[in-house]
């Protein structure tokens, strides 16, 4: 059986996928007796969910430069 | 009432996504957004002498990006001749109901409110990503927001893989500690 501290890695990389199919196996298993990671393991869930339904944008670090940029010389 | 201060020279780090995420989803087109949250600094340093202290930092940039939203439409219409000018009610408090659309019954009403709490959760999630630690601020938008592969941002930032993931639990943990009374039910 996995560790915790493995498995919430899992559950991490799982978010993005890229956990294997044998470590969401071993995932799959460990929640299945440790009540506290399944539910963290939800609310990562929950967590991914939220954040593709908010449909979120960032600036790029350059575009971000450029703003300083402009911001230093006041144009 | 606390008083606040100014830190200019921490907007962009603090405040850009959080401002752009707001403009984008006012005018659609993420050039014409990078110019008003551009022009909102600029206009923020000009007048950050009037600013009194009396809202907080980011509450105060907003309320300035409003005014160049609504600026960017005015203009927009002044070319156009005529245009239809959609905004929320909200950010128009005192003149609501001006508007003739939204006097006519909204056939899309609910995809409305959709949009609005999105816009809501969009701006919520940003502002407790500002909260975070710097790099795993940047690690977790690198990751979840501009979607770049692991091998790339650990290039980038010359971190290996492990690091990289270690940074992106404790930023999801925090967000998650951060978003829940509200979002998680």
């Amino acid at each position: 059986m996995i560790s915790c501290e493995k498995a919430a890695d899992i559950c991490t990389r799982a978010q993005y996928n890229e956990a294997s199919f044998t470590e969401r196996m071993k995932l799959k298993f460990h929640l299945l007796f440790c009540k506290i990671c399944a539910e963290y393991s939800k609310y990562n869930r929950t967590l991914t969910t939220l954040c593709s339904q908010a449909r979120l944008k960032t600036l790029s670090e350059q575009e971000k430069l450029e703003l300083k940029e402009r911001m230093k010389s006041g144009l | 009432m606390t008083e606040h201060q100014l830190y200019p020279d921490t907007w962009v780090d603090n405040y850009a996504d959080y401002l752009f995420n707001y403009a984008v989803g006012r005018v659609s087109d993420s050039e014409v957004a990078k110019d008003l949250v551009s022009e909102t600094f600029l206009a923020g340093l000009k007048s950050a002498k009037n600013y009194k202290g009396e809202a907080a930092e980011r509450t105060w940039l907003i309320a300035i990006l409003k005014r160049k939203v609504i600026d960017y439409y005015r203009k927009s219409n002044s070319k156009k001749g005529k245009a239809e000018v959609r905004m929320s009610s909200s950010s128009y408090g005192d003149s609501e109901g001006d508007w003739l659309e939204e006097k006519v019954a909204d056939p899309n009403g609910n995809m409305a409110d959709g949009f609005m709490e999105n816009e809501e959760l969009g701006l919520a999630i940003q502002a407790c990503i500002a909260k975070l630690p710097q790099k795993q601020a940047l690690v977790f938008k690198m990751k979840t927001i501009q979607g770049i592969s692991t091998e790339e941002i650990c290039n980038e930032l010359g971190i290996n893989p492990s690091n990289l993931w270690v940074l992106v639990h404790r930023a999801r943990t925090a967000l998650m500690e951060c978003l829940n009374q509200k979002w998680f039910k």
